[in-house]
């Protein structure tokens, strides 16, 4: 590579191919599926549980322990580059038997494909999938999201902390369906935690370090930080 | 010796003729008629009310006919915080901090359904009422309220402080939160300000 960045046209690796045009009359399921789960099936086996077709997108089924060498095969082949990583998200449904779902949406832009990676964790076991954050690092903030509201741990993250919520948030895991919606506690006590955060220690020094802004403070923010000021915990 | 009467001082010699002209008034009158006709908001905005906010300000209803052309983007110069949509937990010390950092005298403007209440976000994340953190002065209603609404909940509090008298200590002392919790109000008030009301009773996320 060359310059910062390489630009990707797309379909750029795929010229032969029709122009895209909005698919009309897409069946419920069934339907052409993505070209990319045939060849997942024929190199992983059973690591590929299942493969859907819903609404002409293609979603595949695959065990927990075999999804990173998936996307890193998707990812690094010249035949599906999926360079663009969409999101993260969990899913947990309302029949508490099913298993909690986490997801991965690809998009390959030199195909022009899409690709829907789900992983099933069953709720006796403790919540735990690997980090992609090794391939895409836009995974970093998506876990974070994903691990502050499932409590889904992603194993290999670099700094999995709380994102959306404070960090002192002590009440659990909003999007669980065990969860009250008013939240556990009184509202005078969600209340008195929250304002008890200092609003201007918002960057631990790890970050800064990472940042590599710490020389760049006030001189009074960076003693601050040196004695150990932190958002909270 | 040509010895002539002192003037009668406590008498004010008053030409007709002249074009001088005298106005008599309370200071205090004087002074909150100034201050009521140049509040400068500091605009705290955090969703669709903040929409209605800028349209406020904008040119069809132009703010500036009541002396509040200039947002204050900073609190050190403000004189009444218009605090436009839902506040979540996350921002309650922030909003907490620019109530403290604004200068007396300081009003506050409650706008829209979501920062008196809560509003539809009966939920874990939204505080029920900035009225919860900070003193409020005027609730404006609505979801979110038109820019009309709005100038009258300003109107309002113009009319509150023209009426204010100085010689009323109460009125300009700062509220300080208990240490230890941080907050101004006893907490069993709190929980009885967000108390859940109508469909939100009997809801939970699961129907568990």
């Amino acid at each position: 590579m060359t310059g910062p960045f390489e630009i990707q046209y797309a379909g750029s690796a795929d010229q032969g191919a029709p122009v895209p045009v909005t698919p009309k009359q897409v069946p419920h399921r069934g339907g052409a599926a993505n070209l990319s789960a045939a060849e997942l099936q024929a190199r992983f086996g059973a690591a590929v549980r299942r493969v859907e077709v819903v609404w002409g997108e293609t979603t595949v089924i695959v065990a927990p322990e075999a999804v990173l060498d998936i996307i890193r095969w998707l990812h690094d082949d010249p035949s599906q580059r999926y360079d663009y990583l969409s999101d993260v998200t969990g899913v947990e449904f309302r029949d508490l038997e099913l298993p909690i779902e986490v997801v991965w949406h690809l998009r390959s832009l030199p195909y022009r494909r899409f690709l829907r990676v789900k992983v099933q964790l069953t709720k006796n076991r403790p919540l735990e999938v690997p980090s992609v954050w090794s391939i895409y690092k836009s995974a970093d903030w998506l876990e974070r999201e994903c691990y502050d509201m499932f409590g889904i741990r992603f194993v290999g993250h670099p700094d999995l902390r709380r994102i959306l919520m404070w960090e002192q948030y002590r009440e659990g895991f909003p999007l669980r369906k065990d969860f009250p919606l008013r939240g556990r506690f009184s509202r005078a006590e969600q209340l008195r935690q929250a304002l008890a955060a200092n609003p201007e220690a918002r960057y631990s020094m790890e970050e800064l370090s990472i940042a590599d802004a710490f020389e760049d403070l006030p001189s009074d923010m960076r003693q601050r930080l040196r004695g150990g000021e932190r958002t909270g915990e | 010796m040509g010895l002539t009467n002192r003037p009668e001082r406590r008498v004010v010699e008053y030409d007709p003729r002249s074009q001088e002209g005298w106005v008599a008034t309370r200071l205090d009158f004087l002074v909150n008629w100034g201050r009521a006709n140049s509040l400068w908001p500091m605009p705290f905005g955090t969703a669709c009310c903040a929409i209605e906010f800028m349209a406020t300000a904008a040119s069809r209803f132009d703010l500036a006919r009541f002396g509040m052309e200039r947002m204050s983007f900073s609190p050190r110069q403000a004189d009444v915080l218009i605090c436009a949509g839902r506040v979540p937990f996350k921002l309650a010390p922030v909003i907490r901090r620019i109530w403290q950092q604004m200068a007396q005298p300081k009003w506050c403007i409650s706008m829209g359904a979501c920062a008196s209440s809560g509003g539809m976000f009966d939920n874990y994340a939204v505080v029920q009422g900035i009225d919860t953190i900070i003193p409020v002065d005027v609730y404006v209603p609505g979801c979110p309220p038109r820019p009309e609404g709005l100038m009258y909940g300003i109107m309002m509090l113009q009319e509150k402080v023209k009426r204010e008298r100085m010689n009323d200590v109460a009125l300009r002392n700062e509220m300080e939160p208990d240490p230890s919790s941080q907050l101004y109000i006893p907490p069993p008030t709190i929980d009885e300000l967000s108390e859940p009301f109508g469909n939100s009773v009997h809801q939970t996320r699961s129907g568990l």
